[in-house]
């Protein structure tokens, strides 16, 4: 398997460990990733707040590099794979856009062509979780596992755009497609409703009051589960990094583990720490840490030194 | 028919960008599925269903100063369950746009902050958090406001999660630089 990578500008910062765990995982799943050249910001939220056609232009000169990058491999392929949900949907949104407005693609066209670019739309353009559930499938993620997290109780949360508005793996309101891979891993699928919900986005930055009361909701349904589980840098920071404040201002107090969900496969996956980056999440719990380290501490079962599964190795089946 | 009673507005552009919202909006039925999946609803003095109506029946001022818009955090439940099919958060993002235009005084915290983060685009190619903030902090002229961030900023450096400052990606900001004159200058075009 072969992607091109796209890993949006969170992802050199705020989201590294995002970063270093998705790369981990494909290595381990055998998969290639081949990063956009020389790309740049696709817009975030904040292009379509500000100008229309700024954003389709931001987010296809990305496309148009991807697609220079395909036609030197010659096989029409691969799709491009997006770890932000943010950058998924903007990438995704203009290549829908043109689809049915041939003027906006001339019009993109009119600005890429300063640089020599041209945006042609023929690449898929998909989120990471949608990649791992329908090109690696819960199956093979499983045979994968060396470190069961067995009794590890996992809140799957998904966020907005990448179920919404566009509907490709999952049902909008109903999503479960990361349940499959949280018993992959061993452990078990925390129910509850709030999977699909809206974490505020930036108004926990421009609006504090309104995104606390948003991740509050969520926080508070996820107090049972061991660990929230997220696919997007904006919702894992809002999630982790305010934990605090927002129990403050709710009176309650929260302390729950976040963790990306391609960290949390690559822990099942041996993938070492040094690589799922999880010493940079901000918020795991003493009691998380510990039950990881148990699971991980067996009897029969090493951290290897680099990436990749161990299972087989170790005899461990 | 809209042309009888156009929406007029105090910026060149705005009336037409208004008036293309007003006609995207048309086909509302006031149903108020928007405004009952809404994750926002509770912190908007209009719901989503009545800043359409008060956008149909030309009430200018009403809509552009609704909170209503500027607290959309795109979920896209609005868009997903509109029985007429209707882009309700592209609307919702448009009416930023023209607010942003018309009078950015009034919720400058959002259009600060959107301003600030494509300014640090189109000089460097990537979003850099560090000049974005300080960007921001500095449209507000809040001497308080970056206290509120000092201690995530703390931490964030601490862990390494901040994009080096004023990373050097000269070649690619050049060519943003020019990307974003043209797109602007089309914009303006009539």
């Amino acid at each position: 398997m072969k992607y091109l990578y796209y890993p949006g500008c969170s992802l050199e910062g705020t989201a590294k460990e995002y970063h270093a765990s998705s790369v981990a995982l494909m290595t381990a799943l055998d998969a290639e990733l081949l990063e956009i050249r020389d790309w740049t910001c696709c817009g975030a939220s904040a292009a379509p707040a500000v100008s229309e056609l700024l954003s389709h232009v931001l987010a296809a000169r990305n496309l148009a590099l991807a697609e220079q990058m395909s036609r030197e491999g010659g096989d029409g392929g691969p799709d491009i794979l997006v770890p932000c949900s943010a950058c998924y949907l903007n990438l995704k949104t203009v290549g829908e856009k043109v689809k049915t407005d041939i003027g906006l693609r001339e019009k993109i066209n009119t600005v890429l062509k300063e640089e020599g670019l041209e945006f042609n739309n023929f690449l898929n353009v998909r989120h990471e979780l949608d990649v791992l559930v329908r090109d690696f499938t819960a199956d093979i993620i499983s045979d994968k596992v060396g470190h069961p997290l067995t009794g590890v109780l996992a809140a799957p949360y998904y966020g907005c755009q990448c179920l919404r508005p566009f509907i490709e793996f999952d049902d909008p309101e109903k999503p479960r497609s990361m349940e499959g891979l949280i018993r992959a891993t061993g452990a078990t699928v925390f129910e509850w409703n709030m999977g699909p919900a809206c974490c505020g986005a930036s108004h926990m930055s421009t609006k504090p009051e309104v995104g606390m009361h948003l991740v509050g909701n969520i926080l508070r349904q996820a107090k049972d589960a061991d660990v929230i589980l997220t696919v997007c840098p904006m919702c894992q920071m809002n999630l982790e990094a305010y934990q605090k404040k927002v129990g403050r201002a709710c009176d309650e107090n929260f302390n729950i583990s976040v963790v990306y969900l391609p960290q949390f496969l690559g822990m099942a996956m041996g993938v070492p720490e040094t690589k799922t980056r999880l010493s940079l999440n901000l918020s795991i719990t003493s009691e998380f840490k510990d039950k990881y380290r148990r699971l991980i501490d067996a009897p029969g079962i090493l951290m290897p030194e680099s990436g990749g599964s161990l299972q087989k190795e170790n005899g461990y089946v | 028919m809209m042309s009888e009673n156009r929406l007029k507005t105090n910026q060149p552009g705005c009336e037409d960008a208004l008036n293309r919202v007003r006609e995207m909006m048309s086909a509302c039925i006031q149903c108020g599925t928007c405004s009952s999946s809404c994750p926002n609803v509770f912190a908007m003095e209009h719901v989503p269903r009545k800043l359409w109506r008060l956008l149909l029946d030309g009430r200018k001022t009403a809509v552009l100063n609704s909170k209503t818009y500027i607290l959309c955090s795109s979920c896209y439940y609005c868009t997903l369950r509109c029985p007429r099919g209707l882009p309700l958060t592209t609307a919702m993002s448009h009416l930023t746009q023209i607010a942003g235009k018309e009078n950015p005084g009034l919720f400058k915290e959002s259009h600060a902050f959107y301003d600030a983060f494509l300014s640090s685009v189109e000089t460097h190619g990537r979003v850099n958090e560090t000049q974005f903030m300080a960007l921001y902090f500095w449209e507000m002229k809040s001497p308080v406001l970056p206290l509120k961030y000092a201690a995530l900023g703390m931490k964030l450096v601490s862990k390494g999660r901040i994009t080096r400052p004023f990373l050097s990606l000269k070649k690619r900001s050049k060519k943003l630089k020019k990307l974003f004159d043209t797109t602007r200058e089309m914009e303006t075009r009539p």
